[in-house]
């Protein structure tokens, strides 16, 4: 039989039952729009993440107090000391190499701020002026934290659009003072209303000079230290620096953690790729579902069609012949399913990102090919049993079964 | 051309051994018209299916234009019953859903037979049955006659060494009925080797040679 008298037997046989044939379309394409349209977002989620790390600059090195991984194993740790804290003469010292571009170091806390019997709970960052350049901060009004040296403590503060609209109003704050956990301090600028960076909403922010920050908590030691490289390419070697140098400082204790955005992104990046994957894996459970309804409307039909296939043996129809042509009509049946579950998906996929646009719910490619694999997979292995039972049947019982 | 040396068939029905052919031996020679005939359940139809390789004997053999056919496997089976036997059901069996060229050219079609060529061959055959306002119609809009000559050409149109035909006219008017005889007889004296099975004595004694089946048995043989 050709391929092509094959086809054209199979979609014959499909139209002629239209019910059972859009019942199993419906069932296939439900499956593969629930692959597509689930692994369209959660791939989004993951561009959306990675997106939001990029936008930091991947050459940006993370320092934090404390190792992470070997904490336990060092003679510090088993005579029950503490790490070491990170301070200010630490980053100081890290910004002296020609690899670095920028240091910022940091303190974080929450606090209180006062004014005018106006009160509210807000996270305080302490840090210096390279923040705003390092986190792609946006000043509206004043200027942000002034350029000098960093253990001066002076009581000044830069607030967020938030803060500005709950302590003032409509009033300006410019040159106002307003109370942060006991001391006064003078606001000299408010930031833009832009955005949101490392899971601060910088709308509800408040950003003091480190020593300062450091005085209200009552602190010699600093949250982490930022660091950014002159150059992606020389990652590793400034790594490599601040580790020596922080050593050095730290009478030969490694006792640091050093986090680089690449490594950060990558675990984000494998979170999201195995949720995705997840995610699409359970979808694909309903195209089985899907695989297992043909099966079932494939028996019927083979028990409907029995004269057709005795004629067709009594004819000169092999087995395989037979095969061929009902496990070709679940092919088929598939592929149109599929298809239309593609065209549903991506449908599905616009509709969210038309919603959500900073959501890029584009499906990847890898998910539209597993799927329609999954459809046409599950259509041929649920329709070889039927199949099977049709090439068997007896050509003599088949025609008396009238 | 075909030869039944000594064929049996039992059937078990119910733990119960049912002799369905006993002992059969039978010669058909090319270009003869026989006709079976005996009551029913005598086993005129698993005659008829043995020697048109849609049942398979218990015991004896059978030799198909010198070629001994008795056990086949499944490809060689399909490609003699393609190419040798031409089948007439009594319940003519056409698929519903396509047109009465389409059901003459479905064995060319499943043996892989290009469109142009299957049309070339059906388009002589339903000019000379008489079914040429008719092709594109679906089954049920043919009359039984119609539906029975749709068979008959769907049969032949392999050319087959033989025709067998099972209670042919048995759903069929008396008029419808003795076209459909004509038209087989007609085949048959254009060299169509072609055996009937029939109840109805006025069709079998219009055959050349008859033969008569009793129990399972050839009860009479008018020759050959
Ligand atoms: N598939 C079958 N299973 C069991 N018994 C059968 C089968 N086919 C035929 N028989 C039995 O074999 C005998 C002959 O049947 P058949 O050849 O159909 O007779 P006829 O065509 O002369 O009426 C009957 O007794 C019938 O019941
Ligand atoms: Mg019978």
């Amino acid at each position: 039989m050709r391929p092509l008298d094959i086809l054209r037997f199979g979609l014959m046989s499909l139209g002629s039952n239209r019910v059972r044939t859009l019942l199993m379309l419906l069932a296939m394409s439900i499956g593969v729009a629930a692959v597509v349209l689930l692994t369209g977002i959660g791939n989004g989620a993951r561009l959306y993440i990675v997106d939001q790390f990029a936008s930091l600059g991947t050459n940006l090195v993370i320092i934090i107090p404390g190792r992470a991984e070997t904490a336990s194993n060092t003679p510090a740790t088993l005579v029950g000391e503490t790490p070491r804290d990170l301070t200010l003469e630490d980053a100081q010292a890290l910004s002296r190499s020609e690899l670095v571009a920028r240091v910022a170091p940091l303190n974080i806390g929450e606090l209180h701020a006062v004014r005018q019997g106006r009160e509210r709970q807000v996270p305080v960052l302490g840090s210096t002026t390279s923040f705003l350049d390092i986190h792609h901060l946006e000043i509206a009004l004043g200027t942000f934290l002034p350029e000098e040296d960093w253990d001066i403590a002076r009581p000044v503060c830069v607030i967020g659009p938030k803060v500005h609209q709950e302590l003032f109003g409509r009033e300006s704050a410019l040159g106002e003072l307003i109370r942060l956990g006991g001391y006064r301090c003078r606001v000299i600028g408010i930031l833009g209303s832009e955005g949101r960076s490392l899971g601060f909403d910088t709308q509800e922010l408040v950003i003091v000079p480190v020593a300062f920050a450091q005085m209200l908590y009552n602190t010699s030691g600093l949250f982490r230290i930022l660091v950014e490289g002159k150059d992606p390419e020389t990652l590793p070697r400034l790594k490599k620096h601040i580790t020596e140098t922080i050593a050095k400082r730290h009478h030969g204790e490694e006792d640091v953690t050093i986090i680089t955005q690449d490594s950060v992104l990558a675990t984000f990046d494998k979170i999201l790729k195995t949720l995705t994957l997840t995610v699409a894996g359970i979808a694909a459970i309903s195209l089985v579902v899907a695989g297992i309804l043909i099966m079932n409307v494939m028996l019927m039909s083979v028990a409907q069609r029995t004269a057709e296939i005795g004629l067709c043996k009594a004819l000169g129809a092999t087995q395989g012949k037979i095969m061929t042509m009902l496990v070709s009509e679940a092919l088929l049946l598939s592929a149109i399913g599929g298809v239309m579950g593609l065209m549903l998906g991506f449908a599905g996929a616009f509709g969210i990102a038309q919603v959500y646009p900073e959501l890029k719910t584009m499906p990847p490619v890898w998910a539209v090919a597993a799927a329609m694999t999954t459809a046409l997979g599950t259509g041929f292995i649920f329709s070889l049993l039927p199949a099977r039972r049709a090439a068997r049947l007896d050509p003599i019982r088949a025609l008396a079964g009238h | 051309m075909i030869e039944l040396r000594d064929i049996s068939r039992t059937f078990t029905v119910g733990g119960q051994e049912v002799r369905a052919m006993d002992h059969v031996s039978l010669a058909i020679g090319a270009g003869e018209y026989l006709s079976i005939m005996g009551p029913s359940g005598s086993g005129k139809s698993t005659l008829l299916n043995i020697i048109g390789l849609l049942d398979t004997p218990n015991s004896g053999t059978y030799m198909l234009e010198g070629r001994d056919v008795t056990s086949l496997d499944d490809k060689q089976l399909a490609a003699t019953r393609s190419k040798k036997i031409g089948f007439i059901f009594q319940f003519f069996h056409l698929i519903a859903r396509l047109t009465a060229e389409e059901n003459i050219e479905l064995p060319l079609m499943l043996a892989g037979v290009a469109a142009r060529e299957r049309h070339e061959r059906s388009a002589p055959l339903i000019d000379s049955f008489g079914l040429s306002n008719r092709q594109h119609h679906k089954p049920d809009e043919l009359s039984g006659g119609q539906r029975q000559r749709v068979a008959i050409a769907r049969a032949v149109i392999n050319r087959p060494a033989v025709l067998l035909a099972d209670e042919p006219t048995g759903n069929l008017d008396r008029s419808s009925g003795a076209e459909i005889i004509d038209l087989l007889e007609r085949l048959n004296a254009e060299g169509q080797t072609l055996v009937v099975v029939t109840h109805d004595p006025e069709i079998g004694n219009r055959a050349r040679r008859r033969i008569r089946v009793v129990d399972g048995r050839l009860a009479a043989d008018s020759g050959g």
